[in-house]
């Protein structure tokens, strides 16, 4: 597991991507994953940098489909709650 | 577009001669239909040698006569190595893989409504330095959406030619005819990121696409609104057991008369034939060896077509994407995910192509484990066979009005049946040799789209071939054979009494293994040649009933309640729903697995299962009816 922690990874305003609601929106920060499991996410459109957004779900909440980068891709929640996401606004200041 | 004759005699001649091309894409790009529109009916289908990777090649006819190979390499967002598809994808083109020559030049088809990240695969492929053609597709959607791109600019920035084309409507394919004829050179584009790295990937994407003025379209709100109707909290899963009802409606309220029909058809030419066919052993071979034997299979192919075509449009439109993310919580509790789904429901048609279908799953574990139960599943080979044994054992009475009735509910006991012991299987499997670690569920979603005619077309041709080469060779193998057997040793050029004939010697020394499921050795010499395919018990019996004097006036239901106990049939509706009696799934797990371990496993496993079971089966029932 590589854990990339960079300093401002525990502001207050970072989430994980998992406790966002539907409809709410993010943008992607880091992921505290595996290299391979990172590099296969940021080629589905999960690079940092970008916004994403809480679409629809399976029944029960999970797997949650992600809105980000023009696709639409389905996550299960042990996954989006290693991916953390900055405020909308926060990110563009 | 610039056709062949447009070019200079200079041009022409200095004009390289593409023997060999690729087709790359990401998932979804489009790619498949694109190679369908240029290639037609001229593909075939077959493995990459050594491993389990698929792949379509194709001929492309040009416009002076010339014919080019075109390889279809499966989707990948990378070159990265990492996958079993992405490594075939990087050894093709690099010209690694053995009996296929290294390709001359490369089509790159990417979506052109989604470039900010297809392009990051461009990056990867343009530095391989081959002579590229970048297609972007879906050139009708960008523009109905308001997209834009400036195509020009596109192409001197990557150093390779750029077309806007739409391989559904063909708009813009003249390119791909003008790229084979125009001269070799490598691409040149103008800077090339980092490829390893994903985020410079993007980054580059983003600016050449700023460069060229690329504007991306809005998403149609269409395929979002479906979304919130087909993910509904409440709808999203009604609607999901709509559909699955719905498949198995259809293939019974349609796929059922066009079988009767064909049998019907059938019957009536195999009456034909031997009053033409002049009386004796060759009428006795061609009727009852080969056309009985084959067509008591080929009536199946109505309903596997169907089966095929429904669950073509499901995948086509986009929905069964939809139905893995409902699939994937249930899914979870067996210890697989939802794309596990997919390969399962098709299983209800045929083990075959559901296991190859299993390659969309990342994890080879769960990939393994779906393999395995997938042939748990209610095959449509399996159909026959329940039909007549629950025909002639089990009278018709209503339970839920004129439309549930006894057969019925038992026929709905035997899906049931294997199902759970799927799920059994799957437990099993998933806490001990299969377990993996790190369970994950990540699935593009493709928009909604309507399925075209001419690629579900295509599927049902590859299916229908594959089946009738199925029928006209192992089947009508067998066929032959049985007839060999039952008809010999002659005397005096007569075909022998039954119990003396070969075929009853291999029955009646099997027959004590079978004995305690209260199978006799004819239903015995059924379960051997069944071991080629489910459906052909019905062809054995129906041959070695037909041919005993005793039986043969009657139909196959009148003997079978003759022949077979209450509880033996029991036992053996029992039986075929756990065992693995079928060469084509054995051959093609061997073939996915890549080794003989686990399709042995698995055939040593079902039988076990089917053994064990088809006998507490026998003695259950041999308590309570008498």
């Amino acid at each position: 597991m590589i854990f990339n922690f960079i300093s401002g990874n525990c502001t207050p305003e970072s989430a994980a991507l998992a406790d966002l609601a539907v409809g709410e929106r993010g943008i992607l920060y880091d992921f505290s994953l595996s290299h391979d499991v990172a590099e296969y996410l940021m080629n589905l459109g999960f690079v940092p940098g970008l916004e994403v957004t809480v679409a629809n779900s399976g029944p029960g909440g999970d797997p949650r489909i992600y809105r980000v980068d023009g696709t639409e891709v389905a996550l299960r929640k042990e996954l989006s709650k290693l991916i953390t996401v900055l405020p909308v606004a926060v990110a563009a200041y | 577009m610039t056709p062949i004759s447009e070019l200079t005699p200079q041009e022409a001649a200095t004009a390289q001669a593409y023997r060999t091309v690729a087709v790359v894409g990401p998932p979804n790009s489009g790619k498949t239909t694109l190679f369908n529109r240029l290639t037609g009916l001229r593909q075939k289908v077959g493995n990459f040698p050594g491993v389990t990777v698929e792949h379509h090649t194709g001929v492309l006819k040009m416009n002076g006569g010339r014919e080019v190979a075109l390889i279809d390499l499966p989707g990948v967002y990378s070159l990265t190595p990492k996958s079993e598809d992405e490594k075939v994808t990087v050894d093709v083109l690099n010209g690694d893989m053995d009996g296929i020559p290294r390709p001359d030049a490369i089509i790159l088809v990417l979506d052109s409504t989604n470039l900010n990240r297809h392009l990051m695969l461009a990056a990867r492929v343009i530095a391989l330095g081959l002579p590229t053609l970048v297609l972007l597709n879906m050139a009708d959607e960008l523009h109905n959406q308001g997209g834009h791109i400036d195509v020009l600019s596109m192409a001197r920035q990557l150093g390779t030619p750029v077309a806007l084309v739409s391989a559904v409507s063909g708009q813009g394919l003249g390119a791909v005819q003008n790229f084979m004829s125009s001269a070799a050179r490598a691409p040149e584009p103008l800077e090339l990121p980092v490829v390893q790295d994903a985020r410079l990937c993007r980054e580059w994407a983003v600016r050449v696409g700023a460069k060229a003025h690329y504007h991306r379209p809005a998403t149609p709100l269409w395929t979002r609104r479906l979304d919130s109707v087909f993910l509904h909290r409440i709808w999203g899963p009604v609607i999901f057991g709509v559909v699955v009802i719905g498949v198995f409606q259809t293939i019974f309220s349609v796929g059922q008369p066009l079988s009767n029909g064909l049998q019907f058809l059938l019957d009536r030419s195999a009456v034909w034939m031997s009053v033409v066919l002049p009386h004796g052993v060759v009428q006795s071979l061609l009727v009852n060896g080969v056309w009985k034997g084959t067509g008591a299979v080929l009536v199946f192919l109505p309903q596997i077509l169907l089966l095929f075509l429904v669950i073509g449009i499901l995948e086509d439109s986009g929905y069964l994407s939809r139905a893995a993310v409902i699939a994937d919580k249930t899914m979870a509790r067996v210890g697989l995910n939802g794309k596990s789904f997919i390969p399962l429901l098709s299983a209800y048609a045929c083990a075959v192509p559901a296991i190859m279908a299993t390659r969309t799953i990342e994890n080879k574990r769960d990939r393994t484990a779906t393999i395995l139960i997938a042939p748990f599943m209610t095959c449509s080979a399996r159909l026959p066979v329940y039909t007549m044994i629950i025909a002639a054992f089990i009278p018709n009475h209503p339970l839920l009005g004129v439309f549930f009735g006894t057969r019925a509910a038992a026929m709905l006991g035997l899906y049931v049946l294997g199902f759970l012991m799927a799920v059994f299987t799957a437990k099993l499997l998933k806490s001990s040799v299969l377990k993996s670690k790190d369970a994950q569920f990540v699935m593009e979603m493709p928009p909604y789209r309507w399925p075209t005619m001419s690629s579900l077309l295509l599927r049902l041709l590859d299916r229908c071939k594959a089946f009738v080469y199925r029928a006209g060779t192992v089947i009508l193998g067998i066929s032959i054979l049985l007839w060999v057997l039952t008809n010999f040793p002659m005397h005096n050029g007569q075909p022998p009494a039954i119990q003396d004939s070969v075929v009853a010697m291999v029955g009646k020394t099997i027959e004590p293994a079978i004995r305690p499921l209260g199978f006799d050795w004819k239903i015995g010499v059924g379960l051997l040649t069944s071991i080629a395919a489910r459906e052909v018990i019905i062809s054995t019996l129906g041959t070695l009933y037909g041919v005993d004097p005793q039986s043969h006036s009657m139909d196959l239901q009148t003997v079978l309640r003759h022949e077979l106990s209450p509880a033996g049939a029991i036992a053996l509706l029992v039986f075929f729903a756990f065992a693995m009696q079928c060469m084509s799934t054995i051959a093609v797990v061997r073939r996915e697995t890549n080794g003989w371990k686990w399709p042995i496993l698995q055939f040593a496993y079902m039988t076990a299962v089917a053994y064990v079971s088809a006998f507490i089966a026998f003695r259950i029932v041999n308590l309570f009816w008498t």
